[in-house]
């Protein structure tokens, strides 16, 4: 676009009516018969002023959504600037195809503006949830939005045209359009994304241009008049779509809570038993259930390690190999990648409540690529229920397995406390093969200490030796695990003192930093507890407590 | 057709009714049954024509001992004539299933309760019944004291119940939320009083109120609390707490069918003394999905096909012989060494010769008791505290709901909620609603009585299944006890045992089961069976 520097140096106010009269002689060649209206000029630039606005801000939705879930933000700044402006290039280059019917076709593209750059922002979310070409979604959404948007000033040129003369054409037509991309590039970072989100603002964007569109329609009456009523029904559908998924998107809402995370909510979902959340920050993204943090991608490998090889090592030690594993929770396929890596394995079980979280973990690109695809693994089995009803389930009890997982979310209400009882930890134990491992996360055992250490507590009333450790996880503080078996004598001690022999290095554990897990420091030592029963869900209550202080 | 509106105001109250006839009523698209007792086949027992049936020459079968009534008293007898070696028995039930007041129902959601729902953790006394919970597994230790260590898992898991009031709901049964010094202090002081009780004994050494009640002291001090209302008891000591006061109704209605006023004071007590333990601490309650369904389903199952469902017993004469109808209609005489007659006392009084005609004693009074299990798709939002196993509310004359999937473990997905309803107003003109309203006038209540206390409760519900219990149970209102010792219904007459927890003028499955053990081991003795005995 370059700017067309008037010979005339005559002030001209942007909005002033066209006084044909002084500039006539530009503007003869085409000059109409009709006086224009001084109203519907000055609206036509208001247009240009909106239209401006709505195309800048389609272009920094796409770059700053590419940004958020594929992180690398100069990259996706650039890319999604550079295709957008060269479709607008091919837009101007096709607007110059369009013989008659110009403000017919303005409103038409006006719709398909409005259609496509409204549902652009939660059409790109979808795709990046359930998609690997998410890309191709990406760059096509953003080319086909260049293009309409690159029609969209050249149309408005010609329909001005018998307006203005010519120099004064360019200069307010231009003027007005790169006012508004400055309205839109403020408004965007200021108004726009901290006070409706990224998808909100694309369906309201979107719900602007439609009403453009119907503006317009009304703006160049005459000129439209045997499709009038077919462009404002068609803007009309638009708008109600766009209302509709302003509704739904409330629903299922990406919405609603995107102020309670740090970073960008790229996926969120309330199946029927958690909201599942994903967001995205600079480098690495996050998994909350209900709120809660499951893990950052940026040091989860640190939790899975001291989760799972501390078992399989102890499981080693007294000289048995781990075959079949019995995960419960751990729905994210973080364990399971960690236990498929275990020389051996031949098969994992494994129990999670919520079908939403073990689906979105095989099928979202993010997380299939963080747990390496461990669902499709042929040796893993998916039990989608309840743990303590599964492991309680008289069809399930003659069941065994050398090695049992427990990796649920923390104990902050009653439907999760009861996966900490005696209860459970007796079924866990019922369930253990000969030599059988238990490794349990156990919350924090410095900000919760009391939690922690009443997890141990109760493992040990339902019959189990424990021995409680920790690993420092940088986006959860310190983190505590129990490691357990059947109490009673054994041939070596239950604490391991090496790794067992394998073909790769893990990324955090070796030998030494393997027996350190297991010194807990004086600020995270045993302090007196209740046992957590069934029947008094002591545990819900610590945490609660604990936790209060922090949050 | 009953009038919605008054017959909400009946049994919810008027302001109650007026918000919900605000509201719509339940979906006529709403589905579920009407059950109960089987009025046909009770009703025939009052019938002269049976009588005839069973008159004149018929075929007879012998057994050693004839069981009539396969409630929880016919099948706890049943199951100590088994630990004794006697296997020559049958159990005649007049109902398809047997279990009576304590029976569950099933679904494909989940098994959920018709009747009675727990039995508090029982204490040292009731030795025949901790020795039934050893049998079936539940019990994993003792306390020094004998009390039973209860396996985790059929203890109701927490939290064990909470409190509608005002929009929202609060943790446990007494209403702490907005209670002043005042009312504190009045709870405190009748929890005081509890705890004095919990620690009397006679010279005898006995409890003032323990299960089962063959234990109880007869001492004048305990039986003077039988002469005055639990309403003049309180008001003797002070207690105008309302908070305080409507607990103990709460009580009051929901074991007996009586309100505060119309208890007698032995029985207020005896609700909240006997189910303490040494430490006057309130016992842990045992329960399952079904309540008490599960302890009936396996005492039945223990029994096989000694247990004859759908037999009409019209007829008990004295010398062992009974005259029965079966499932079709055909007649036949059972001639039994023994019998032990497990019924109601209002059945018994018909159908048992020698008891017909006599004037019946003011202690067998009957309450009425309307249990609504409703089907919801999903759990609605409610504020407050969450989900408990029994959720009662405040401002209503229900008795809340017990959530069906609590101690399975299922806290998420469809669920079933028995709601219940005891009727503790006196007079014709409610038990004759009671009787006329349809499957659709209860569910209206059940759901008028809900709607209000949880958010998407009406999109959420799938049906309601009614049952009615026109004789739930006896109530022991003032006077009631002692004049059930001077009217001794549990002595033996000829060949006749008597077993039932109205004999022990309240409605309790441990009553149920103790009296089923003593009639049994009545029945051993006199059949010359040696068997220490274990209660």
């Amino acid at each position: 676009m370059t700017l067309v520097v008037s010979d005339e140096p005559k002030e001209v106010s942007l909005l002033d009516p066209p006084k044909r009269r002084v500039w006539g002689p530009q503007a003869a060649p085409a000059a109409p018969e009709r006086v224009p209206e001084k109203a519907t000029a000055t609206l036509l630039l208001v247009t240009v002023l909106i239209i401006a606005t709505c195309g800048l801000v389609y272009e920094l939705l796409a770059s700053t959504l590419a940004s958020f879930v594929l992180g690398d933000a100069v990259m996706q700044y650039s890319t999604v600037i550079g295709v957008y402006l060269s479709a607008m290039g091919i837009g101007a280059w096709l607007s110059g195809r369009v013989e008659g019917g110009v403000a017919r076709t303005f409103v038409e593209i006006e719709i398909a503006v409005a259609l496509v750059g409204g549902l652009s922002a939660p059409v790109l979310f979808m795709a990046f949830a359930h998609l690997s070409w998410f890309r191709v979604v990406l760059y096509a959404i953003v080319l086909v939005i260049g293009i309409l948007v690159g029609m969209e000033i050249p149309l408005l040129l010609r329909i001005l045209r018998e307006r203005y003369a010519f120099k004064d054409l360019i200069a307010r037509v231009l003027t007005v359009d790169y006012l508004g991309a400055l309205v839109g590039s403020l408004a965007f970072p200021i108004f726009f994304v901290p006070k409706l989100g990224l998808v909100r603002t694309s369906l309201v964007i979107g719900g602007i241009n439609a009403l453009t569109a119907i503006g317009s329609t009304f703006l160049l009456a005459e000129d439209v008049k045997p499709h009038k009523t077919g462009l404002l029904a068609r803007a009309g559908l638009v708008l109600a779509i766009l209302i509709a998924g302003t509704v739904g998107a409330e629903r299922i809402t990406l919405l609603a809570e995107e102020g309670l995370y740090a970073d960008e909510i790229v996926y969120a979902k309330q199946t029927t038993y958690q909201r599942i959340v994903v967001t995205r920050g600079r480098s690495s993204f996050q998994l909350f259930l209900n709120g809660n943090l499951q893990f950052s991608s940026a040091d989860e490998y640190r939790y899975h390690e001291a989760l799972v090889w501390p078992a399989l090592a102890a499981r080693a030690e007294a000289g048995l190999p781990t075959r079949n594993v019995l995960v419960l929770g751990g729905g994210d396929g973080l364990g399971l990648r960690e236990l498929l890596k275990s020389p051996g394995l031949e098969s994992i079980t494994i129990v999670d409540l919520d079908p939403g979280m073990t689906a979105l973990a095989k099928t979202m690109p993010l997380l299939r690529n963080l747990n390496e695809g461990s669902f499709f693994d042929p040796r893993v089995h998916v039990v989608n229920d309840d743990a303590y009803v599964w492991l309680g389930d008289k069809r399930n009890e003659a069941l065994r397995y050398d090695v049992v997982i427990a990796d649920f979310p923390d104990p902050n209400h009653y439907a999760l406390g009861k996966l900490y009882t005696t209860r459970m930890y007796a079924l866990m134990k019922q369930h253990l093969g000969e030599g059988g491992v238990i490794s349990v996360q156990s919350t924090s055992p410095l900000f919760a200490r009391r939690s922690f250490w009443c997890i141990a507590r109760t493992m040990e009333k339902a019959g189990l030796e424990v021995a409680p450790y920790h690993v420092f996880v940088p986006s959860f503080g310190e983190w505590g695990f129990t490691l357990a078996r059947a109490a009673g004598p054994a041939p070596t001690p239950l604490i391991p003192q090496k790794l067992p022999a394998l073909p790769f290095k893990p990324k955090y554990l070796d030998d030494p930093s393997l027996r350190q897990l297991f010194v807990l420091a004086r600020d995270m030592e045993s302090l007196e507890v209740e046992i957590n029963r069934l029947d008094n869900q002591v545990l819900v209550h610590y945490y609660e407590a604990e936790w209060k202080r922090y949050l | 057709m009953i009038d919605r509106r008054d017959f909400l105001t009946t049994f919810l109250g008027a302001t109650a009714s007026a918000v919900a006839c605000k509201r719509a009523p339940p979906s006529p698209n709403l589905v579920g049954e009407l059950g109960g007792a089987n009025f046909e086949r009770g009703h025939r027992l009052r019938e002269p024509e049976l009588r005839a049936k069973l008159a004149g020459p018929l075929p007879v079968e012998k057994v050693r001992v004839a069981i009539v009534g396969g409630g929880p008293a016919g099948l706890s007898a049943a199951w100590r004539l088994l630990r004794a070696g006697v296997r020559d028995f049958v159990i005649l039930e007049l109902e398809d299933v047997a279990g009576g007041t304590s029976r569950g129902g099933e679904s494909a959601v989940s098994r959920y309760p018709l009747g009675a729902h727990y039995v508090p953790v029982p204490g040292p006394e009731a030795r025949a019944l901790i020795t039934l919970f050893d049998e079936l597994g539940l019990v994993e230790g003792r306390e020094p004291d004998g009390t039973p260590i209860i396996a985790e898992q059929v203890l109701c898991r927490a939290p064990e119940e909470r409190l509608f009031y005002r929009g929202t709901w609060y943790e446990g049964l007494y209403l702490h939320a907005g209670a002043s010094p005042r009312d504190l202090a009045q709870f405190r002081a009748f929890k005081k009083e509890l705890a004095k009780w919990n620690k009397w004994r006679d010279p005898k050494g006995r409890h003032a109120f323990v299960i089962p009640l063959s234990r109880a002291s007869d001492d004048p001090e305990v039986l003077a609390l039988d002469a005055m209302s639990m309403d003049a008891w309180m008001r003797a000591r002070g207690f105008d707490s309302p908070r305080l006061r409507w607990l103990v109704d709460y009580g009051c209605r929901d074991d007996y069918a009586l309100s505060l006023e119309q208890a007698s004071a032995w029985a207020g007590l005896f609700y909240f003394v006997s189910r303490m333990g040494a430490d006057s601490q309130s016992a842990e309650l045992i329960t399952w999905p079904d309540g008490n369904g599960e302890l009936v389903r396996r005492l039945a199952g223990s029994v096989g096909d000694r247990l004859r469902t759908g037999m009409t017993v019209g007829q008990i004469d004295d010398d062992g012989t009974l005259g029965v109808l079966d499932r079709d209609g055909v007649a036949k005489r059972i001639s039994a060494e023994r019998v032990i007659v497990a019924l109601p006392r209002f059945v018994a009084r018909n159908v048992v010769t020698s008891l017909r005609g006599r004037e019946e004693s003011a202690a067998f009074d009957y309450g009425a008791w309307v249990v609504a299990n409703l089907h919801l798709r999903d759990r609605p939002t409610s504020y407050g505290v969450p989900f408990a196993w029994d959720n009662v509310l405040y401002e209503s004359k229900s008795l809340g709901y017990v959530v069906a999937t609590h101690q399975a473990g299922r806290d998420h997905g469809p669920t079933v909620w028995t709601w219940y309803y005891a009727i503790a107003e006196d007079g014709k003109p409610t038990r004759e609603k009671l009787l006329k309203a349809t499957h659709r006038d209860w569910a209206d209540v059940a759901y008028s009585d809900l709607a209000p206390t949880h958010r998407e409760f009406a999109t959420l519900v799938d049906r309601i299944d009614v049952f009615r219990w026109g004789h739930a149970m006896t109530r022991p209102r003032v006077g009631a006890r002692v004049a059930l010792a001077k009217a001794s219904p549990a002595t033996a007459i000829g060949k006749l045992h008597f077993a039932h927890t109205d004999l022990s003028g309240v409605a309790l499955f441990e009553e149920a089961h103790d009296h089923g053990v003593r009639a049994a081991e009545e029945v051993l003795a006199a059949l010359e069976i040696a068997s220490p005995t274990i209660r």
